[in-house]
């Protein structure tokens, strides 16, 4: 009881101090964010998107804080754990919305957790740059909330990029028409196979295999036997970084050597490359990373000295991007007036790592890479076709030990 | 191909099994049902891999010597924080109920502390990641190495806990703590190194499934679940049981992927657990406990 008391006497006191403070006397800048840091989520938000969040608000902080009109105000962050459950991260949101009063918001982790999250973002009208979603409803999302920008593209992009690919080389006569598929049967692998289940019809190519998992699956040998018996020269994996890193393993030790193989989540990430060293060569996944942008490189560098790992080759530089965004919004509108920095993301026109930036609906366009591939040690893009796009390497070189 | 996936299954369900065997010691003995299990699993994943990409020691002495680290800890664990629990239980079924709500904290804490140290993200290294052929089949040697070494604990402990003194101690405090007393057998003893035997076993499991598995430190809670099913199904206690059960959900697992479809396997693994709690509800090797 008493307890209770003294936390509304606290509540009053801190709405009487609101009101007491006139808006202009901001000293600082709060930004809050729900994060999955246990759960299910947190493989993916502490590789792609906690360091991001933790790397800007240092380097904001290096130039002497954000600038909002003519001052630098220095940012304090308020964080939450989710747990990887929604309901958990809505109210984690509205907390920081309503008592926590945070100027912005930063988006939580996946696809989930962005659509869960998405009505209290546009009920408060907060931006929310989500980075680390991929929807097919993306385009309609933008529409219903004009507040939210879903700056990785829906699943379709990628697997008509995938197509394209693909049907080029068949074209060429280096790959045949089967395809081999497996999927995760979870958010991304269903939205992902549903996809590409249709654009590789489409295209004249036949699923010699096509087949779902659960989630927590511990052996892929028996789905890479029968992928490997189907005659396919052409294996796509929709997986997730555990399976991914268990697909290459075992395919690795069942010597399955497809002309083509593509993986999932977790090609990109910095732990792929160092555990399978030269047998990365080849491996196909989401994103993609271009072989002569300095500042992407500068990026990667800063974050190998400050976490001790790299980037997320897939969506790690498009969340910087989209904090840089953020960044000079605030800027220009020289104000936190949250409704003219929505307007101003959507309109304006953006100098990140990512190159120049410009909004068409609330996504991207040309800006970042839908497909890469391993060369070289390097994860280079592969498609869309741009500027500095790689060439794909078929077949994949065989396996090293 | 038949060969090849009973090969993969036998392989999967060992480690099924190995990952199961401590907690049916924990759980059948000592009576402690340890939420925190799986944690206890992951730390040792963690320790194998801190012992070979940071100190570039082998996994294989890493299973010599978190082990007994484990046995150490678990030991002190269940002196200093179960022991009062057990002391103060007027029953079985209310030491269930406590040791479930403190181990239920305890994952916390050691998940807690993983977090701290290794943050959330994805870790694995490659290890023993050679093809080995038997019988024109082929088998990861690391996946190998677990299911021969699940042979070897189960067998092994098995012979330990039916032919040696301290084994039939220890049997005897699962079969009946009270009775066990009144024929001079020191219950608490026995009950300490059943749990602590069992945190070895699970750490054990840990440094192996490590050389194969990604694993994060909020991965517990899947091998927790796993080796529930598992120890349930064998019978709780029951080390053959477990390593039978173990066996029975990797093959059905992987024979379900292949000629069924891989999106039912675990529909088919509860499945079988079911028909098993419904048939033989104490487990395939259990007692009936009345």
């Amino acid at each position: 009881m008493i307890g209770l008391g003294l936390r509304l006497l606290s509540a009053t006191a801190v709405a009487a101090l609101a009101f007491a403070l006139p808006a202009s006397a901001q000293d600082k800048v709060k930004i809050g964010y729900a994060i999955s840091k246990t759960g299910p989520n947190a493989g993916g938000a502490s590789i792609t998107q906690i360091p991001n969040y933790e790397m800007w608000v240092k380097d904001v902080m290096a130039k002497g804080g954000l600038k909002v009109g003519d001052k630098r105000l220095p940012i304090e962050v308020v964080e939450y754990d989710d747990r990887s459950n929604s309901e958990e991260a809505v109210r984690a949101v509205e907390r920081l919305i309503t008592q926590d009063k945070v100027d912005l918001l930063f988006p939580p982790w996946g696809t989930g957790l962005n659509l869960a999250v998405g009505p209290v973002f546009n009920k408060y009208g907060y931006p929310q740059l989500a980075f680390s979603a991929v929807t097919d409803r993306a385009p309609d999302l933008a529409k219903r909330w004009p507040n939210s920008f879903w700056l990785l593209g829906t699943s379709k992009q990628y697997v008509d990029a995938l197509t394209d690919l693909l049907k080029k080389m068949r074209d060429e006569g280096k790959i045949g028409p089967n395809i081999a598929m497996i999927s995760i049967a979870d958010g991304f692998g269903i939205d992902l196979s549903q996809a590409a289940r249709k654009g590789f019809t489409d295209a004249g190519f036949k699923l010699a295999y096509d087949k779902s998992y659960p989630i927590g699956t511990q052996d892929l040998s028996p789905l890479i036997g029968e992928a490997q018996r189907s005659g396919a020269d052409t294996f796509v994996a929709f997986s997730y970084p555990p399976d991914t890193m268990a697909l290459t393993e075992q395919s690795k030790v069942a010597s399955y050597a497809p002309k083509v193989m593509f993986l999932g989540v977790g090609v990109g990430f910095p732990m792929y490359a160092q555990r399978f060293a030269a047998n990365v060569e080849g491996i196909m996944s989401l994103g993609g990373w271009s072989k002569d942008n300095a500042n992407t490189a500068a990026y990667a560098k800063k974050h190998e000295e400050m976490f001790k790992r790299g980037p997320d080759r897939w969506g790690s530089q498009i969340g910087y991007a989209s904090l840089q965004m953020l960044e000079q919004a605030i800027e220009r509108v020289g104000k936190l007036d949250r409704a003219a920095i929505i307007k101003e993301l959507q309109t304006g026109t953006f100098d990140t790592v990512l190159g120049k930036v410009k909004l068409v609906d609330n996504m991207m366009q040309d800006n970042f890479w839908l497909i890469g591939q391993w060369q070289d040690g390097f994860f280079v893009g592969v498609a869309p076709q741009r500027a500095g796009v790689g060439t794909p390497v078929v077949p994949k070189p065989a396996w090293k030990n | 191909m038949l060969f090849e996936v009973t090969l993969s299954g036998v392989t999967l369900g060992g480690m099924y099994a190995l990952v199961a065997m401590g907690l049916t010691l924990q759980y059948g003995v000592a009576r402690i049902m340890n939420l925190s299990y799986g944690e206890l699993l992951v730390a040792a994943a963690f320790a194998a891999l801190w012992f070979y990409s940071g100190l570039a020691i082998n996994p294989l002495i890493g299973l010599i010597v978190v082990p007994p680290i484990a046995f150490a800890l678990s030991y002190a664990i269940y002196r200093i924080l179960l022991q009062p629990l057990v002391r103060r239980a007027k029953t079985r079924d209310a030491l269930e109920v406590d040791s479930i709500l403190a181990t239920f904290g305890l994952l916390f804490v050691i998940q807690g502390v993983m977090l701290a140290i290794f943050g959330g993200a994805y870790f694995s290294y490659t290890f023993l990641a050679v093809p080995l052929k038997i019988a024109g089949a082929t088998v990861a040697a690391n996946r190998l190495l677990a299911l021969l070494l699940a042979v070897v604990i189960g067998l092994g402990l098995y012979l330990g806990l039916t032919r040696t003194r301290i084994g039939t101690a220890v049997r005897a405090v699962a079969v009946d703590p009270v009775a066990a007393q009144l024929v001079a057998i020191d219950v608490r003893t026995a009950s300490a190194l059943a749990f602590a035997l069992g945190g070895a076993l699970v750490a054990a499991a840990g440094v192996l499934v490590s050389m194969f598995l990604t694993f994060n430190a909020n991965l517990g809670v899947v091998f927790t679940l796993k080796a529930l099913v598992v120890v349930i199904m064998g019978g709780v206690g029951n080390l053959l049981g477990a390593l039978i059960a173990g066996l029975i959900l990797g093959l059905v697992e992987n024979y379900v992927a292949v000629f069924v479809d891989p999106g039912l396997t675990l529909a088919a693994t509860y499945g079988i657990f079911l028909l098993v709690l419904l048939v033989r509800p104490q487990g395939i090797l259990g007692q009936s406990s009345r």
